[in-house]
């Protein structure tokens, strides 16, 4: 078992009358949604004989199957004032998810089995929708000794990552290669040659030139993706690339793709939206590792993600405390929130604009990122667990500090009306978010 | 009658109305500069008298506030205060609450309780300026954040270049040196480009930021680009740039053999700026320093009646119109 939450609360309701939109499995149709004991039991044809039971009305709304984030950090343990495994995952499941994958570099690391069983049991009690936790590749994210990948996979390890940090030696990264394989878990990949990002605060250009801020060379990601590709295809050894922010990682991928290499590649909501030029105001809601990218960067990722090259979008949520983001930008930690915005920031700056059909969009943060962990793929078809969300694409919404779930605030859309609203959330059977539009 | 409500959050003792700040050249444009070059000038022919004080800011309250270690700015912008009869406080980092750990909104918010018009701020970080003027009810002045912004310096260069030249539109100068981690680089080239200058930045291209010139210059490795410039003006070349593991320049007497501004690299006409400190012997000869070609020490001059005038225009609200008419019988 790899996800894990609260029992799910077992009873009947009906989702009637929305647009069922599963474009994996090829449903695009007007369909009463039945589910029992948290499975889908029925699809039927709307306004048939009303059943028994709980219902949500969903006329001229979009079902579709829940969301999953392959990368996210839920801050615990070590920093709860930030993030609970419980606001973390309540958070999720506003923003539309069934699954969630945390990252280890928590204090403790996740680099051990003691620590990870903490955190399952924690979420077993808990968690608001399923939940999965990555141990670290090196103890103690230092990048010099592997930890003990077996025994971590069997205690319940999802996948691998030293996220935050790369594997700086070429040659630990091609020994944690070779014994992942033997754990059947991948590796999730922090790409950054940090003798070249060194102390970049943003995306190296003019507008970096022009602010005075230490630059961050896009080559700092690609040269690390381009050491990793090269190592993956040697070994033959799957591995997952985070949060892409360039163009130049993004012709590697695709060279590499090409070649027959094992690899899944991410990229964040912040990374599709949003340019360097938006670090003008200093705003440190803006600033992230890696950096926001170049208008080249932005349109290079949007078409990898269109082409499914890049088949995952991932928020890196990265909840921060208020008083950690409120100081001048080169003081301010990197990472911003995403959870809760990341289907409406993506409906509203991607697929309203025309640069993303939504069944793409879809795919990329269902089953794009389930397939790449080898997750269950949420899928609306009679049999499979209920992991649905039901989308009001009309609503426009105001980004506010109140509304968030997450205990941390620090969103880089604070402010901004989005399209595009998460009207129902079900995970693993359980309504995790919207329950007042179920009536009895 | 219209009706009164009070809203939550509207007695805050910060105002709404806009304020005026000088956080970057952005805030700025040529009519603005060219009224703040006639100011100072105005200002200039004031201290030429033997009382020296003018009474124009009698009862205002200008704070500085310095994080980071500064000879001419602090004194020139104390003095200045002084000069137009203004209350002034200098607050230095060290020895203050800061170093007890006090963030820097929550440092502005007890400087604000003392109801200070200007709070002038020096300080290593880009954007805390700017952080300061969102949290206090007073104007703000960046007296040169991190390696963003030095408005105020670029202002007295401009002043001095006019003075010393007699006009600035059309003038070609060459900013030579470390312009990566140059605030003055970047604040000159910006005001340059709104009085109708031209820039061009030389130096080692490790210290050229890629991108450069896409703020409106021109960006060369090559030395001998300085031969058309009316102005060289020669930046800083810190000794921390070749320490081990920054490798910008191999070593400073390579800089100096490359980039140095030497009497021989000068040709007749041309005159020398540097904003200070000056290392002698490293990005400038000291017979350079030292020769009459040289306005280093005008521009320290400068840098008082310039900074008198900027204080004065954002505390005169008033319509734009001009420079202060210095009544010479009204005695502080």
């Amino acid at each position: 078992m790899i996800l894990h939450s609260k029992a799910a609360a077992h009873g009947s309701l009906t989702i009637c009358g929305a647009r069922v939109l599963d474009p994996g499995a090829g449903v695009d149709a007007l369909l009463d949604v039945k589910i029992e004991k948290g499975t889908i039991t029925e699809l039927a044809q709307p306004g048939g004989k009303k059943s028994a039971g709980k219902a949500v009305e969903a006329e001229g709304l979009i079902l579709a199957p829940a969301f999953v984030d392959p990368h996210v950090h839920l801050r615990t343990p070590g920093r709860e004032d930030e993030e609970t495994i419980a606001s973390g995952s309540a958070a999720a499941a506003a923003g539309g998810y069934c699954a969630i994958l945390a990252m280890p570099n928590t204090s403790p690391t996740v680099d051990n089995a003691a620590v990870l069983g903490a955190l399952i049991e924690q979420a077993q009690e808990e968690a608001q929708i399923p939940t999965g936790f990555m141990a670290a590749i090196s103890r103690g994210l230092k990048g010099e000794e592997l930890t003990e990948m077996g025994e971590l996979a069997d205690a319940g390890a999802a996948a691998f990552s030293d996220d935050g940090q790369p594997v700086r030696s070429a040659a630990l990264m091609r020994r944690a290669l070779q014994y992942a394989g033997s754990t059947g878990r991948r590796l999730a990949l922090h790409c950054e040659e940090k003798t070249l990002s060194s102390r970049g605060q943003m995306h190296e250009g003019a507008v970096s030139a022009e602010l005075g801020l230490a630059g961050y060379p896009s080559v700092a990601e690609s040269v690390a993706v381009g050491r990793d590709l090269a190592l993956a295809a040697y070994e033959g050894q799957p591995i997952h690339l985070m949060h892409l922010s360039t163009s130049e990682s993004v012709e590697l991928l695709r060279r590499a793709l090409v070649d027959g290499v094992q690899v899944s590649a991410e990229v964040t909501p912040h990374h599709l939206c949003l340019t360097d030029e938006a670090v003008r105001t200093l705003d440190t809601n803006l600033k992230m590792n890696p950096p926001l990218g170049s208008e080249t960067d932005r349109l290079a990722l949007i078409e990898a993600l269109r082409s499914g090259a890049i088949s995952c979008i991932a928020t890196d949520h990265a909840p921060h405390a208020r008083q950690e983001k409120d100081v001048p930008f080169e003081a301010a930690p990197s990472g911003v929130t995403g959870l809760e915005t990341a289907f409406a920031a993506l409906y509203t700056h991607l697929v309203e604009p025309g640069l993303l059909p939504l069944e793409t969009l879809l795919d990329r943060m269902s089953a794009g990122p389930a397939q790449a962990f080898d997750l269950p793929v949420p899928r609306i078809g009679v049999g499979e667990p209920a992991n649905l969300v039901l989308l009001d694409l009309e609503a426009t919404w105001l980004v506010r500090e109140e509304r968030f779930r997450s205990l941390s605030a620090n969103s880089w859309l604070l402010g901004e009306a989005l399209r595009g609203e998460v009207a129902l959330t079900v995970a693993a059977g359980r309504v995790v978010c919207g329950s007042e539009r179920v009536t009895a | 009658m219209a009706e009164i409500r009070v809203i939550a959050g509207e007695t805050s003792t910060v105002s709404s109305a806009p304020k005026r700040h000088l956080i970057s050249i952005d805030d700025l444009n040529r009519e603005i500069v060219e009224r703040l070059l006639a100011t100072a000038r105005n200002f200039s022919r004031s201290l030429e008298r033997e009382m020296k004080k003018l009474p124009t800011l009698r009862g205002r309250t200008i704070v500085n506030v310095f994080y980071e270690s500064s000879t001419r700015t602090a004194s020139s912008f104390e003095l200045a205060a002084k000069r137009l009869s203004a209350d002034v406080m200098t607050m230095r980092a060290s020895g203050s609450s800061v170093e007890k750990g006090e963030s820097l909104k929550d440092t502005t918010r007890t400087l604000t309780a003392f109801q200070p018009d200007v709070i002038v701020v020096r300080h290593p970080q880009i954007g805390a300026p700017k952080l300061i003027a969102e949290t206090t009810s007073a104007h703000v002045v960046n007296a040169g954040d991190g390696k963003h912004q030095h408005p105020t310096q670029a202002l007295l260069d401009l002043y001095t270049m006019q003075e010393a030249l007699g006009h600035l539109s059309g003038l070609q100068v060459a900013i030579v040196g470390d312009v990566m981690h140059s605030r003055v680089a970047r604040s000159l080239v910006q005001a340059l480009n709104l009085v109708d200058a031209r820039s061009i930045c030389i130096g080692p291209p490790a210290l050229i930021p890629r991108g450069f010139e896409q703020i409106g210059c021109e960006v060369s490795s090559d030395i001998s680009g300085i031969e058309t410039a009316d102005v060289v003006y020669v930046l800083r070349m810190q000794q921390e740039r070749i320490a081990a593991g920054a490798n910008f320049v191999p070593s400073l007497r390579e800089y100096t053999a490359r980039w140095g501004i030497t009497p021989a690299r000068l040709r007749p006409g041309q005159v020398v700026m540097h904003p200070g400190p000056v290392n002698r012997g490293v990005e400038i000869d000291a017979r350079v320093v030292d020769s009459p070609e040289s306005l280093i020490t005008t521009q320290v001059r400068s840098g008082l009646v310039v900074r008198m005038a900027v204080l004065y225009d954002l505390l005169t609200q008033g319509p734009v119109s001009l420079a202060p008419t210095v009544d010479m019988n009204e005695v502080a």
